[in-house]
């Protein structure tokens, strides 16, 4: 188990490091760079002498690799630069924008699942009755729905009905924790219900396939009650394929969030994202990309080991 | 020139017995699965409004009017007026056309190129295809919208662009599901045969294993379209995709629509409907017809 988890670690760095390799040349492939986008607006005619200066304290001047050596030397160091267009360490400009979206990502699973689990269960059990249908098509719906609309959609609704609007700071969960749930609630609904469309749908199904297994005839012989039979026996084996589902839509979530942040004027990465990349920003997109990437790298490593605790006849090598 | 009515006699049965067997599996089909033929009326509703748009629409899509700013649905107007006094139903009906056009050739391209770079990968084996899965693991970790606002940023707006930027991400994941059910067909003695008879490789990809693995493909084509009419809306949306004045779904629902939101909801409602609409038809018809196609493979 320490040797899988080590290997798996490791077999992190490559990929990482393909992803880096990447967004760093993407984005000196890009028309345009920071320096002229920023002179751009402040008057017509930069000198050409000043551009360079500027791309000299930039260090764009050097030759590509050489940039691209100091970027990776940095990292090693957990040293991600300063953002080109603020002049911020990229680490305080992601730190908090950081804690937003991973509270709204964490709830919107925590929706997900508390919607899709028990509705899952209760399609499958009612297998082509009005319930499942019913259960089939809020999921199909909701695979359908732009979660950003949906956001609207509840701001429009709060703001006609009971003529109240979210507030539009953000407040940490530890300074006012109602007013930041207030906030943060809408968005995660938002997102959420298409997260919950597709976990339902699994979960419906690998619930019907398991139902038809021979243990489950035998529990069923044996008197057990369905409940039991449900909780015990078949839920527990068919969590595996949910659980991948799950993760994999993490990685979704995370682009989700780029729009929907937009409609709740949140200042999360999703913004941090669209902007950095609209300024040309080398060093904070590159850093944003590596971020994401090891969040969705990271989540189906935990995966993999929970498939352990979940099913105990996985072993790894 | 001899006629020759035996051939004429021969020639009209067959083509009739063609066209019944299709009449006969779709009726089969709606019977069957009434929620997929629902949902492949309203793609077809869809598909038609879209490509008569000129008919359809009662006013220019592009056509602003001051004197009737934000107007509430009336009979002139049936779903209201946006902020430059443009008919809100009209540039819905001329958004399908571009929601139909971004999603059927995105679907068509990343599905294609996609089930081809597969098949290959799982034809060559080995190296190659270690190579090409390790490539398309790295463009699998990056969520599909990052990747579509890289190419668009690279590439700038407009339709076009659009396509490309929503096809790049889709295409590893079309190789991946064509790669697995191409696995057991390269195991194929037939494939054997062609190599046996000296066949080139392209040939054999595209002739021999290509239209075996037409049922995934069909699936994913169905699954794409409805992504990529979302993905369209998002990207236009943030102001990324389609460019103003181009009627277009996404682009309705930015701007103006939140900021007048609470004096003009037809403008926020309707054109998300649309959206969801057609997005869910696809869904339906593209579910039903997995169930179809493929009993194997589990409705999820």
């Amino acid at each position: 188990m320490i040797r899988y988890i080590i290997k798996r670690v490791v077999l992190m760095i490559p990929t990482l490091l393909s992803v880096a390799v990447l967004v760093f040349f993407l984005m000196r492939v890009v028309p345009g760079d920071i320096v002229e986008l920023r002179f751009a607006g402040e008057s017509a005619f930069a000198q050409k002498e000043q551009l360079d200066i500027e791309r000299a304290r930039l260090g764009l001047d050097q030759p590509i690799w050489t940039q691209f050596l100091t970027w990776m030397g940095g990292i090693l160091r957990f040293d991600f630069g300063t953002s080109m267009w603020t002049g911020a360490t990229i680490l305080e400009e992601i730190r908090l924008r950081f804690a937003l979206s991973l509270q709204l990502a964490i709830m919107a699973t925590a929706i997900a699942v508390l919607l899709a689990i028990p509705l899952g269960v209760l399609a499958a059990v009612k297998q082509d009755t009005w319930v499942d249908y019913v259960v089939r098509i809020f999921s199909i719906a909701g695979l359908a729905t732009p979660s950003f609309w949906l956001g609207i959609m509840f701001i429009l609704l709060l703001l006609i009905v009971f003529h109240w609007l979210p507030p539009m700071v953000y407040t940490p969960f530890w300074q006012n924790p109602i007013q930041n749930l207030a906030q943060l609630i809408w968005p995660a609904l938002a997102v959420g219900y298409r997260y919950s469309a597709v976990a339902t749908r699994m979960t419906r199904s690998a619930l019907l396939e398991v139902l038809r297994e021979d243990y489950i005839r035998t529990a069923r012989s044996k008197g057990l009650w369905q409940q039991l039979i449900l909780s015990r026996h078949a839920l527990k084996n068919a969590l595996l394929p949910v659980l991948t589902v799950i993760a994999l839509e993490f990685a979704f979530l995370m682009g989700a969030l780029v729009v929907t942040e937009q409609v709740f004027n949140l200042n999360g990465l999703g913004l941090l994202f669209v902007e950095s990349v609209a300024h040309r920003d080398y060093t904070l997109t590159q850093a944003l990309v590596l971020l994401v990437a090891f969040v969705f790298i990271f989540v189906n490593f935990m995966v993999d080991l929970a498939y352990a605790w979940i099913d105990p006849r996985i072993r790894f090598r | 020139m001899a006629i020759r009515p035996a051939d004429t006699f021969a020639e009209i049965p067959e083509v009739a017995t063609r066209t019944s067997r299709w009449w006969a599996a779709t009726r089969d089909f709606a019977r069957r699965r009434p929620l997929g033929a629902i949902g492949a009326v309203i793609v077809l509703v869809n598909i038609v409004v879209g490509l008569g748009a000129n008919v359809f629409a009662a006013y220019d899509p592009l056509a602003t009017d001051y004197g009737a700013m934000l107007a509430r649905p009336s009979m002139a107007h049936w779903l209201g007026t946006d902020a430059f006094g443009r008919d809100v139903l009209s540039r819905i009906i001329f958004g399908s056309r571009t929601a139909m056009i971004v999603g059927f050739a995105c679907a068509f391209f990343g599905a294609t190129v996609g089930a081809v770079i597969g098949v290959a990968s799982a034809y060559f084996g080995g190296k190659v295809d270690l190579l090409i899965q390790r490539v398309m693991d790295i463009f699998l970790s990056f969520p599909l919208i990052i990747l579509a606002l890289a190419v668009v940023s690279i590439l700038g707006t407009g339709i076009t662009n659009v396509i490309l930027a929503i096809t790049v991400p889709m295409i590893p994941r079309a190789s991946l599901v064509a790669r697995s059910s191409a696995l057991s067909i390269r195991e194929m003695p037939y494939v054997d045969a062609a190599r046996a008879a000296g066949f080139r490789h392209r040939r054999i990809i595209l002739r021999h294993m290509l239209p075996n693995v037409m049922a995934p493909y069909l699936i994913m084509l169905t699954a794409f379209l409805g992504q990529a009419i979302l993905l369209e809306a998002s990207l236009s949306f943030l102001g990324l995709g389609v460019a103003e004045p181009t009627p277009a779904w996404g682009l309705m629902l930015r701007g103006a629509a939140v900021q007048f939101a609470e004096q003009a909801p037809w403008m926020a409602i309707f054109p998300g409907l649309a959206i969801s609409l057609a997005v869910f038809a696809f869904n339906l018809f593209g579910d039903s017809l997995r169930d179809a196609l493929d009993p194997k493979l589990r409705t999820q």
